[in-house]
């Protein structure tokens, strides 16, 4: 990297601060090409003179880059402050902690919202449809102009497990650790089904016009509320339902009528309403598909601790939360099993709680003080190699 | 976990398991054994424990443990990953140690199984004297509140793995504070004095009888 001139560095790597513009187009699956690929990336911390001390994070379906730090939009905290900040398990003190939105995303990286150069337009539905493996690849061309050769952890959450999984199976000399929350080697059916639904509803909101609502001036808002607050059940449990809300009214008495009388009604409305400020129907399309084909198996002859036959030398860390039913623990241990017949080393946790999938992004006292263990004696390792 | 005669069955363990070994603990607890094994023997280890807790210690000791139950989670183990999955106290707690200890030699070569002998003389002088569950050092919880649900002599282990045609290559007497001792598995007399077993364990090569 050329070291003080920042046009010079950009014009070798494609780097500015929280933007990457990669240097050559992004070959995907689908056997389709992104030109001009831009992934929107955010760095807490600074890199060591080692270069050994950097964390990606991948993120999940609906998130973002902005992992710590207030959100530059919303002013609210990053959505995995329970475990990124000054003391946390991942520390900006000592870690390099790398968070890149993911492409088909709409928080600035290429995606079906972005221009297409080929005709001056938003992409709409003629963007490609993209996979995990893609996301994935990606974030290697990111990683490889940062100038890392070998990142101390890749860490992530639901679909940001996943990630992690591609990675392992991907690029596993490029990583020393992977830590995988709440995931899934697969979706499953019922995975796919529920994302039917959502993506059903965006689609039948007329103000979606068959993807191409942008250039209409128009938002499939309608649609991809429900979608949202469909969505939003699947990462709840039962149990936190009724604590949270049981049959509680919004006020007095019944409307006889159509209105949120429950809470839990007018929460999820709030969700969905929420929800659509933030994000762009046509990506919720790509990103809950890009899932939907995620079977990292089906890509090693249908066995899959193939997909891990080169992640021996990875340290591996997997949750599941009880609760969790959209990733249940059958799922991790899958997972798991995997990777133990794999002859990589793998540990495995379980994590009591009736928050359900959800759980990964809320303060879990369990999983910060495992994470902070698993981490803090993979750095003992790492550096005394 | 501090089981009754841990100590004494870490020592011994640590005598038997060859440097540099693949090792599986089942039911590791907090990793005392599994970091003791690392340090000293430098074994590539890992471990099955049932506590959250427990998991979470070990993953502070740098340790790659599995949360699991080893009546139900051994299966996740490829056959043949370890030389030596070892079971340390836990025999008399699970609810199939017949397929449990199967399961130990899919998984290693050999088993290093140790367990409380309910054919001790202090546990038999204990029952026939006061005709209640013996209450003595290794056994040490009245039977209400026991985690052990199938207590065994050394006798009845040695004729459990003549059954499932398993080699016993050796045995050693533990005791509470003592060093242990070598010892004939076979020998009636031990099954009088030894207050715990434990026995290394193969699959035997020959044909099934």
């Amino acid at each position: 990297m050329a070291e003080g001139d920042p046009v010079a560095a950009w014009r070798e790597t494609g780097l500015t601060p929280n933007l990457f513009k990669a240097r050559v187009p992004l070959c995907l699956d689908s056997g389709a090409r992104i030109v001009d690929l831009e992934i929107a990336y955010r760095t807490f911390g600074e890199l060591n003179d080692e270069r050994s001390n950097a964390i990606l994070v991948c993120h999940a379906l609906t998130l973002d880059q902005h992992v710590a730090g207030p959100h530059p939009s919303s002013g609210r905290p990053g959505w995995w402050s329970s475990l990124v900040g000054e003391a946390l398990p991942l520390d900006p003190g000592r870690h390099f902690i790398i968070c890149a939105n993911v492409i088909g995303g709409c928080m600035g990286s290429t995606g079906p919202s972005s221009v297409d150069p080929a005709t001056g337009a938003p992409y709409g539905l003629s963007f490609p449809v993209i996979t995990v493996a893609d996301m994935v690849r990606a974030q290697a061309l990111l990683i490889e102009a940062l100038g890392i050769d070998r990142l101390f952890a890749v860490i992530g959450g639901s679909m940001g497990g996943m990630q992690v999984l591609q990675w392992a199976a991907d690029y596993p000399e490029r990583m020393f650790s992977g830590v995988c929350i709440a995931a899934a080697a697969k979706h499953s059916a019922q995975n796919i089904a529920l994302h039917e639904v959502g993506r059903q509803a965006i689609m039948a909101d007329p103000d979606w016009c068959g993807g191409a609502y942008a250039a209409r001036g128009v938002r499939p808002e309608k649609g991809l509320a429900v979608a949202r607050m469909a969505a939003h059940i699947t990462y709840l449990s039962e149990g936190a339902l009724q604590r949270k809300f049981g049959r509680e009214l919004q006020r007095d008495g019944l409307s006889w009528g159509f209105d949120a009388d429950f809470q839990v009604e007018s929460y999820l409305r709030h969700q969905g309403a929420a929800f659509v400020d933030r994000f762009d129907a046509n990506s919720y399309l790509y990103i809950t598909r890009a899932m939907d084909y995620f079977d990292l198996a089906a890509a090693h002859d249908g066995v899959l601790a193939n997909a891990f036959g080169r992640s021996r030398d990875i340290r591996f860390c997997v949750f599941s939360f009880t609760s969790d039913w959209l990733y249940p623990t059958a799922e991790s241990r899958a997972i798991v099993r995997a990777l133990n017949a794999a002859g990589a080393r793998t540990s495995f946790l379980e994590i009591d709680t009736d928050k359900g999938h959800d759980a990964f992004l809320l303060d879990e006292p369990v999983l910060r003080s495992a994470l902070e263990g698993f981490l803090e004696s993979a750095a003992l390792v790492w550096d005394g190699a | 976990m501090n089981a009754p005669l841990a100590r004494e069955d870490f020592n011994e363990i640590l005598n038997l398991v060859t440097p540099g070994a693949r090792v599986l603990d089942v039911g590791c607890g907090e990793g005392v054994l599994l970091e003791l094994l690392t340090r000293e023997r430098h074994v590539d280890g890992r471990g099955l424990e049932i506590s959250p807790h427990g998991v979470s210690s070990c993953l502070a000791r740098g340790l790659a443990v599995m949360q699991g139950d080893a009546d139900r989670d051994l299966g996740e183990f490829p056959a043949g990953a370890f030389d030596y999955a070892i079971l340390s106290q836990t025999l008399q707690a699970v609810l199939r140690p017949r397929h449990v200890l199967g399961e130990l030699l899919r998984i290693a070569r050999r088993a290093i199984v140790s367990f409380p002998n309910f054919g001790h003389w202090r546990v038999r002088l204990d029952l026939m004297a006061h005709g209640r569950m013996p209450l003595t050092q290794a056994l040490a919880e009245p039977w209400w509140s026991t985690p052990n649900i199938h207590l065994c002599t050394l006798k009845d282990f040695v004729e459990l793995c003549g059954a499932l045609n398993l080699t016993i290559e050796a045995c050693s007497a533990l005791s509470e504070g003592r060093p242990a001792r070598r010892t004939n598995a076979f020998s009636r007399l031990e099954n009088w004095r030894a207050e715990s077993a434990l026995l290394v364990l193969s699959r035997s090569t020959g044909p099934k009888a």
